[in-house]
């Protein structure tokens, strides 16, 4: 093999730059984000349950919302009735963000994790919150 | 084991509509009961087969007037002011002098005070609206009451239906809608929690108070005009628009381009009109 000590040392230094983030990142903790619950709206809550059941909201919130989106603006309609025949009002910034007034504790803690970035927000009025 | 060619076809055919069945089964039980019939309109909410609006020009007397209807719009609705960048402007409701309101109908003989009366212009939320015709997305499109609506969410800026409507009904975002004016003061000042904003690089206009028609209420510039302006169901003969368009004379704008416009204007005038 004709300059296998160029290509070999070539090779090392590739592999050690290709594989950098992966042994930079070894043995430390990535902890998983945990969505906060606490807001005052949510404390005083006779049952603290969203919309849908917790796991159905957590895989499918995202088509939930889509879907509530059509329905109020090409439809609507702007009644929601829950798989326990509880009716809510179709709403992003006065059901959702009214519990969820906590958005950079409860919706960015997961989304800046998942690196997504929906773009409700930039229509949406999102709640007051204090800098932090 | 053999088998022939019908028996083969037979099992690949009997096979694959299984295989098909199986797979819609399994994804509408994965979908996890996410259905149309879930969502309901508010039984709260005014329905009508065709909204529209008449406008009584003879009502709307002082300045305060015009700015006090368009004022209770773009204040409910997030809508930026520009004061000084009227490049920018976007309106939803504002007024307009004769000859910009119904133009090629003005004359020479006209009366000044009549030809220098400001008319209150929006959305004439057309029953053939050119606008719906020329969206490429279907970001605009007609409700089945009548009303001219724009998904903010499936805008993508074109524009199309800024030069398909005849009557300037419609505004871009040129600047973001929250930042500020050249003044340095926000252009929302006060903003309206329960509803949202645009953003920059898409169209909006008056949407009808689709939201507060949805929980019972009448459009907010029809709120505050203190009659003069007067919103119902242009379908249904009792209602109180059909009964003044059946009493008075009244006008539309631009008629002769087939759009039919759902706002009536009374033109009133003096005992001799």
């Amino acid at each position: 093999m004709y300059n296998s000590g160029k290509i070999i040392a070539g090779l090392v230094v590739f592999l050690a730059f290709f594989a950098f983030p992966f042994y930079y990142n070894l043995g430390k903790a990535n902890a998983r984000p945990e969505p906060k619950l606490n807001t005052p709206v949510i404390q005083q809550l006779a049952e603290k349950k969203c919309v849908e059941s917790r796991d159905f909201m957590r895989s499918e919130h995202m088509q939930l919302l889509n879907d509530w989106r059509d329905s109020v603006v090409r439809d609507g309609n702007r009644i929601y009735v829950n798989a326990e025949g509880k009716k809510h009002t179709i709403s992003l910034q006065n059901t959702c963000m009214n519990c969820h007034s906590n958005k950079k504790e409860f919706c960015d803690s997961c989304h800046n994790y998942m690196a997504v970035k929906p773009y409700c927000w930039s229509c949406h009025i999102q709640p007051k919150e204090d800098k932090s | 084991m053999s088998i022939n060619r019908r028996q083969f076809l037979k099992i690949a055919g009997a096979s694959t509509v299984l295989g098909l069945g199986g797979a819609s089964v399994v994804n509408s039980l994965k979908r996890g009961g996410l259905e149309a019939s879930q969502m309901s309109p508010d039984p709260k909410g005014l329905v009508a087969k065709r909204w529209g609006f008449v406008v009584d020009v003879s009502k709307l007397e002082s300045e305060e007037d015009y700015k006090r209807c368009a004022d209770a719009c773009h204040n409910i609705h997030n809508v930026p002011v520009f004061k000084n960048d009227k490049l920018h402007e976007v309106k939803w409701i504002w007024k307009e002098p004769f000859e910009n309101t119904f133009p090629g109908t003005e004359h020479e003989y006209m009366s000044h005070e009549f030809k220098e009366k400001n008319f209150l212009v929006f959305c004439n939320h057309c029953a053939k609206p050119a606008c719906v015709k020329v969206c490429p997305t279907k970001a605009t499109f007609k409700r089945k009451d009548g009303i001219v609506m724009q998904d903010m969410h499936r805008c993508i800026g074109c524009r199309f239906c800024m030069a398909a409507c005849p009557f300037g009904a419609r505004s871009f975002n040129y600047l973001d809608p929250r930042g500020k004016d050249t003044d340095g003061t926000p252009l929302i000042k006060v903003e309206n929690k329960t509803f949202p904003t645009r953003m920059i690089g898409v169209v909006e206009k008056c949407t009808a108070c689709y939201e507060r028609l949805s929980i019972g209420q009448q459009p907010a510039c029809a709120e505050v005009s203190n009659g003069a302006i007067v919103f119902g169901d242009l379908e249904d003969p009792n209602s109180e628009v059909r009964k003044i368009i059946a009493t008075k004379y009244t006008i539309r704008r631009k008629p002769e381009l087939g759009t039919q416009p759902s706002i009536y204007y009374v033109i009133g005038g003096s005992e001799h009109a």
